[in-house]
């Protein structure tokens, strides 16, 4: 059973969203990793012009996700976008594995039931510190996250 | 990456200097946990200046190492969260729960000093 939900914090996703053709891709498989891939985030935001404090939300919010992926599916990987709505740019940061999938996604993604640092607290937070959050998971095939920060 | 742990009067300082992998962060805790015993240790501090980002796992193993800290009989101080780092922390929800913070190092000697007053003057006693 594929469960898919997406939040929105900026209003509806336009169509014209386009992403950058470089891709920086990211294999997460230990924690040195997650080191890696957050500073990759945080490079790639400073070179497109972040603050210094957006550029902090989203190479924290790429160390839960890849922390998530060494956690529970023990390896997958981080992709790092540019991209563009014509108006806005953007960093589009996905997260992916093969591993065993989340039961409850709506559970997983809500705030406030975990202080334990665990998934809970990961996605809620994820959530917070990107504009745009979307996750589909499949039970025993994986996950995908998918989320966007735009520049302001 | 292993954080250098200065032994500095009755406190010891650990400095961050580096990003850290969670394998660092756990074996920083437990060098500072066996540590206190190892040099009788009343106070502890932690300098994060270094660190560019503090996620759930950071911060809940600081928090872990501060409680067992306490249980060996030392106080345990964070200082030097950068201002993003703490906005990234309250937008993650994440809480120091009851561990003292204090600006930079100056300022974590001297609540240390306010917190462990008590011990020095037994010592003093003691040894007058």
């Amino acid at each position: 059973m594929s469960q898919r939900v997406t939040v929105n914090n900026t209003g509806p996703m336009t169509d014209g969203v386009r992403l950058d053709r470089a891709q920086i891709t990211v294999p997460i498989t230990s924690d040195l990793d997650i080191v890696a891939a957050r500073q990759r985030g945080r490079l790639l935001a400073v070179e497109l012009g972040y603050t210094a404090t957006q550029a902090t939300l989203i190479a924290t919010a790429i160390s839960e996700l890849a922390r998530n992926i060494v956690l529970y599916a023990t390896r997958g990987e981080i992709l790092l976008t540019g991209a563009n709505d014509g108006a806005r740019v953007g960093i589009v940061v996905t997260a992916r594995d093969q591993g065993p999938g989340i039961k409850d996604v709506p559970y997983a993604i809500a705030g406030g039931h975990s202080t334990s640092g665990g998934l809970g607290l990961g996605l809620a937070g994820v959530r917070r510190l990107m504009d745009v959050f979307e996750i589909t998971s499949l039970l025993g095939q994986g996950t995908t996250v998918t989320v966007t920060s735009w520049k302001r | 990456m292993t954080v250098p742990i200065l032994k500095q009067r009755d406190y010891l300082i650990a400095s961050i200097q580096a990003a850290l992998t969670d394998a660092d962060l756990k074996h920083l805790r437990d060098a500072l946990v066996a540590q206190v015993g190892d040099y009788r240790s009343r106070g502890v501090i932690v300098d994060v200046t270094a660190l560019d980002v503090m996620d759930s796992f950071a911060v809940r193993t600081l928090r872990d190492l501060a409680h067992m800290t306490r249980l060996r009989g030392a106080e345990t101080v964070i200082v030097g969260i950068q201002p993003e780092v703490a906005f990234a922390m309250t937008q993650l929800g994440l809480r120091l729960e009851g561990v003292a913070a204090a600006l930079d190092l100056e300022e974590g000697l001297a609540y240390l000093d306010s917190r462990v007053k008590r011990g020095g003057m037994t010592r003093q006693r003691l040894e007058g």
